[in-house]
């Protein structure tokens, strides 16, 4: 197949997925067979992709003219496919781990469910693919649009509160800040093309362009810099899947990976170095890290502890980016993909905690590590991940981005790096700790009923089957069989990712080496 | 051939609305209101044909050569005004045929049709005439008969908006008058073209600036300009839903129409908007427009009656990007011209669909309507989605122009306010999208085996839909739309693209 169908079809499999499985929806097996096929189907092709030349020249797809001299173009570049192939390659895990969870938890509106996850991994993948600002934004403002409808889900007054705080602050910041941006850009430079090298230098004074790349990283609000992270907790009352993968990997990582697009692409290292705004954002990233680790070790919840270790994590990529180091910008393309297969089990874990024993707080844990001990264990290695120890793969990013630090003689960031792994240890031990030495049955058994968050629907409906929320082996109580296999798989993907780190490295490195 | 295309495009309807009369008929008013309205749309597509390939047109009325006859004349932006004008007028057609039965009495069905056509001429003659004192007939024409139309809203108060309508638009009708009374006075001619060559002579004299304030001053009551809007909240919200429809999407566009004839034609030559701070003046009141009525319309109780402030601030949009006066920042408002009267179409074809329903478009209605009218709130969505900007809709096209023309001149602080102003529309378009989706529907409306669907008759969806889906089409392929706005632009400026 040409480049260019590849690139279409990347595209076009989510969407025709989506649409069979609106068609298929009465019919929930059915429908759940469509998703898995359409994800292996998706992940077959961006496999293909990646593997085109992502030298120059690189083949571009113009999709067509938006507007007179803008066009809807994509091109595979590496760390497109880097975002591209854990996002599909995820979609397939979590949606063998959303069957069981979704019918476990007695979910209502599954159809509706699937379809809209279906449309954010196509608008993740005409993110992850663009060739032009014009094209990752528009992909980037469908997927805020998508995901609406899935953090909405439950339809409860808390829902529909987090909705609208992740509705405004992502459309806020993107119109507000990111489109002023953008056409801003257009008209210092008459280009909107990912360019080696990027295509701001020397089109206008050092203000402009402080003021611009402020635009740009806070106008990505998906990246959740401070003081625009809000929206990340606030999505935490989605079903646990899509907290899974759209806000550990796919929409929080179209926000970094588009920091990085930006830095690289529109700005280029070099003028990066040079322009005084990316000191004070840098700071700022690192001032994020360190108080979005605080914040997690307060929160009692586990989604929401899980919420503001992304906030922290991300801001590893921003600041990577803003360290202005090639070394460093190929670590943060390196931690999108340590840090999803982390955060994703961490996730998997707290909804199988949520599934089998309607526990969602950290201080309900306590010996539930006896009846669970695959979750719990998956989390203990996921933990060690994202703190940055070997083997596990969070350690390779943790050491690249330092390492930029240490090239461009911030040396404080390195500082920062190390007080935020202390930090991950406070606030993620003490799950794995609770659950496997306190004693269980102190504490929090009475909470069964989380209110309107468990809606159970009235009648047994063929499109929203239903599921045992308990896996019985001997004396052990799981999580149904799809969730803990999928969360297994990611967490042994975490200790793999040790091990195969070289392999994503060497296909980073053409970013920085012009 | 061509040149009779333009005079048939006024007289079709023209001619047509006494028909209308005289079967006094209901179903027979609407037949010929449906077939003129559609073959009125055929000739305006047939006219911006020739334009963009020839040029303008013109047609001598009664082969009385200018100046002495009347002129019609056709160059791109009054073409582009007339295909927005009977489009929408072929699309409300069918919309019409049950929306007007459930809202007007039927004896009086055919008054209504007629009114409609009257309308539409006059309409579709002032985006025609080259001739000023033609204008005012038309311009007269359309206001009357849309006086009429606003007062056959069931509502009671539709009275009297209909009456502040009539005095207000009288008022701004007797000023144009008044102003081209005057320009007449001084250069003895009332065609357009000539004025354009007679007026860089005399454009020191007080009286031709005086005649510009007239004529600025009642084309702003014609168009709702912040702060001569009053009449429009009120008329729009009681007229009948059709012609809610009809008018927003139309009438005040072809307000705008005009000034930007008197300003860029007539006196194109004279850059009267520097000369005098008109432009400052036209500027300021934009963005206020932008604020204050996107501000008043999140705190509406009424559907149509938000949308009736959200178009007030649209107008804002429109009247800041001719403000600019360059070539980018007059495209934007003329392309937002045109994408304004798609959406806002159909979001008022949205409220009249609940109108139609429940007889009432308070906000409390639109509860839970996600689920008894799916289709007809999922047009809210996509329409409301445009409203707010976001890519592959056109409203994505204008503001993008828009910010352009202001960083073009090196106006950031305005490109701030523009986005500053949209996401004002992101929280009254959601209080809806909130309302139709998070709620549940009325009592009345649940059955046993479970919830009624509500959607209006087929008829009504499928124009609805044909305008919802033409905000993404436009919004995703700007070029064709956009191409013709910066030519009509760069023409009106005076220079070749």
């Amino acid at each position: 197949m040409t480049a260019n169908t590849l690139m279409a079809l990347t595209l076009l499999i989510p969407l025709t997925g989506a649409v069979l499985i609106a068609l298929t929806g009465r019919n929930g097996n059915l429908r759940e067979a469509v998703t898995i096929i359409t994800a292996i189907l998706l992940f077959a092709v961006v496999v293909q992709v990646a593997g085109l030349p992502t030298d120059n020249p690189r083949p571009v797809w113009v999709m067509g003219e938006m507007l007179p001299g803008l066009e809807i173009s994509f091109s595979p570049e590496p760390l497109g496919m880097i975002f591209a192939l854990i996002a599909s390659g995820l979609w397939i895990v979590t949606s063998f781990y959303a069957i069981g969870y979704m019918r476990a938890h007695k979910e209502i509106h599954q159809t509706r469910f699937y379809v809209c996850f279906a449309i954010a991994i196509a608008s993740a993948m005409g993110i992850a693919l663009s060739a032009n600002m014009l094209t990752l934004f528009v992909f980037y403002e469908v997927l805020t649009i998508s995901t609406y409808p899935l953090v909405a889900h439950a339809g409860s007054s808390k829902a529909k509160r987090g909705a609208r705080i992740y509705l405004g602050i992502l459309l806020g910041t993107s119109i507000g800040f990111q489109l002023v941006a953008i056409i801003w850009t257009w008209v210092l430079t008459g280009t909107l093309e990912f360019t080696d090298g990027g295509i701001l230098n020397g089109s206008a004074s050092g203000v402009v362009i402080s003021v611009l790349l402020v635009l740009y990283v806070y106008g990505i609000g998906k990246a959740a810099l401070m003081p625009f992270h809000r929206w990340l907790p606030a999505a935490m009352v989605a079903p646990t899947p899509v907290s899974a993968l759209l806000h550990a990997v796919a929409v929080v990582k179209a926000g970094v990976f588009s920091v990085l697009k930006v830095a690289v692409y529109i700005f280029g290292i070099d003028l990066l170095q040079q322009t005084a705004a990316s000191n004070w954002l840098a700071i700022m990233a690192a001032v994020t890290i360190l108080l979005a680790s605080i914040v997690a070790l307060r929160q009692d919840n586990l989604k929401a502890r899980l919420a503001y270790s992304t906030v922290s994590q991300l801001s590893y990529i921003v600041l990577a980016a803003m360290l202005a180091s090639g070394t460093a910008i190929v670590g943060g393309g390196e931690h999108i993909v340590m840090h999803a297969f982390a955060k994703i089990t961490l996730f998997f874990c707290a909804g199988a905690i949520m599934v089998a024993s309607h526990k969602t707080k950290v201080s309900e844990l306590n010996g539930l590590g006896r009846k669970m001990p695959i979750t719990f264990f998956a989390f203990f290695l996921a933990s060690l991940s994202l703190i940055g120890l070997p083997p596990f793969g969070g350690m390779w990013s943790k050491w690249l981005i330092g390492m930029g630090a240490a090239e461009t003689d911030q040396w404080v960031y390195i500082a920062v790096l190390m007080i935020s792994s202390l930090l991950n240890i406070a606030y993620l031990m003490p799950v794995v700790v609770r659950g496997f030495f306190y004693k269980p049955g102190v504490g929090g058994m009475e909470n069964h009923h989380q209110g309107d968050l468990f809606k159970k629907p009235e009648a047994v409906d063929p499109s929203n089957p239903v599921l045992p929320t308990v896996w019985k082996i001997s004396k052990f109580e799981e999580a149904p069989l799809l969730c803990v296999a999928s969360l297994s798989f990611t967490a042994l993907g975490t200790v793999a990712l040790f091990f195969y780190a070289d392999v994503i490295y060497s296909y980073l490195l053409p970013i920085i080496a012009r | 051939m061509t040149s009779q295309l333009i005079i048939l495009q006024v007289i079709v309807p023209l001619i047509s609305a006494p028909f209308c009369v005289l079967f006094r008929n209901a179903r027979l008013a609407w037949l010929i209101a449906l077939v003129v309205s559609w073959i009125t749309f055929a000739i305006a597509i047939m006219i911006l044909g020739i334009v963009i390939d020839q040029g303008p047109v013109s047609y001598l009325l009664g082969n009385w050569q200018v100046p002495w006859g009347i002129e019609y004349k056709v160059d791109l932006i009054g073409a582009i005004l007339l295909v927005l004008v009977s489009a929408i007028a072929a699309v409300i057609m069918p919309y019409a045929l049950k929306s007007v039965e459930k809202e007007i009495e039927r004896p009086r069905i055919y008054l209504f049709y007629t009114m409609l056509l009257l309308c539409l001429a006059g309409l579709l003659g002032i985006a025609v005439t080259g001739d000023a004192f033609n204008l005012f007939v038309f311009l007269e024409i359309s206001s009357l008969s849309t006086y009429v139309l606003v007062s056959m809203g069931k509502n009671r108060r539709a009275l009297t908006a209909s009456f502040h309508y009539l005095i207000m638009g009288t008022t701004g009708a007797t000023f144009y008058i008044i102003g081209v009374g005057l320009m007449y006075m001084i250069t003895g001619t009332l065609n357009m073209s000539d004025l354009a060559t007679l007026i860089p002579a005399v454009a020191d004299n007080r009286t031709i600036q005086v005649a510009l304030a007239f004529i600025l001053v009642g084309l702003g009551i014609k168009l709702a300009m912040f702060p001569l809007h009053a009449w429009l909240p009120n008329a729009y919200t009681y007229a009948p839903s059709v012609v809610s429809v009809f008018l927003a999407s139309t009438a005040t566009k072809i307000a705008i129409y005009v000034l930007v004839r008197m300003v860029f034609t007539i006196f194109g030559k004279v850059e009267i908007l520097d000369i005098l701070p008109i432009r400052y003046l036209i500027m300021g009141l934009a963005i206020i427009a932008m604020f204050s009525a996107s501000l008043i319309a999140i705190f509406q109780v009424d559907l149509k009656r938000m949308l009736a402030f959200s178009s007030l601030a649209q107008i804002g949009y429109i009247l800041l990007g001719l403000s600019f006066d360059s070539i980018t920042g007059l495209s934007a408002g003329i392309v937002h011209l045109f994408n304004h009267g798609l959406m806002k179409g159909a979001l008022f074809m949205v409220a009249g669909a609940v109108y139609f329903r429940f007889g009432s478009t308070k906000l409390e209605q639109i509860e839970g309507l996600g689920k008894t009218m799916p289709w007809t709130m999922a047009a809210f969505v996509v329409a409301g989605l445009s409203m707010i900007g976001v890519p592959l809709t056109v409203g994505f096209v204008s503001k993008w122009y828009l910010m352009m023309a202001a960083f073009e001149q090196g106006y950031w602080p305005i490109a701030m306010l523009i986005v500053l102003s949209s996401l004002l529309a992101v929280i009254y378009v959601w209080r809806v999208v909130e309302l139709a989706y998070f709620r549940e529907p009325a009592a009345t409306s649940q059955l046993k085996g479970g919830i009624a669907k509500q959607d209006p008759p087929l008829s009504m969806l499928i124009p609805m839909w044909v305008l919802s889906l033409a905000t993404v089409y436009f919004g995703i392929d700007a070029t064709r739309t956009m191409d013709i706005a910066l030519i009509a632009a760069s023409s009106l400026k005076g220079m070749m693209p």
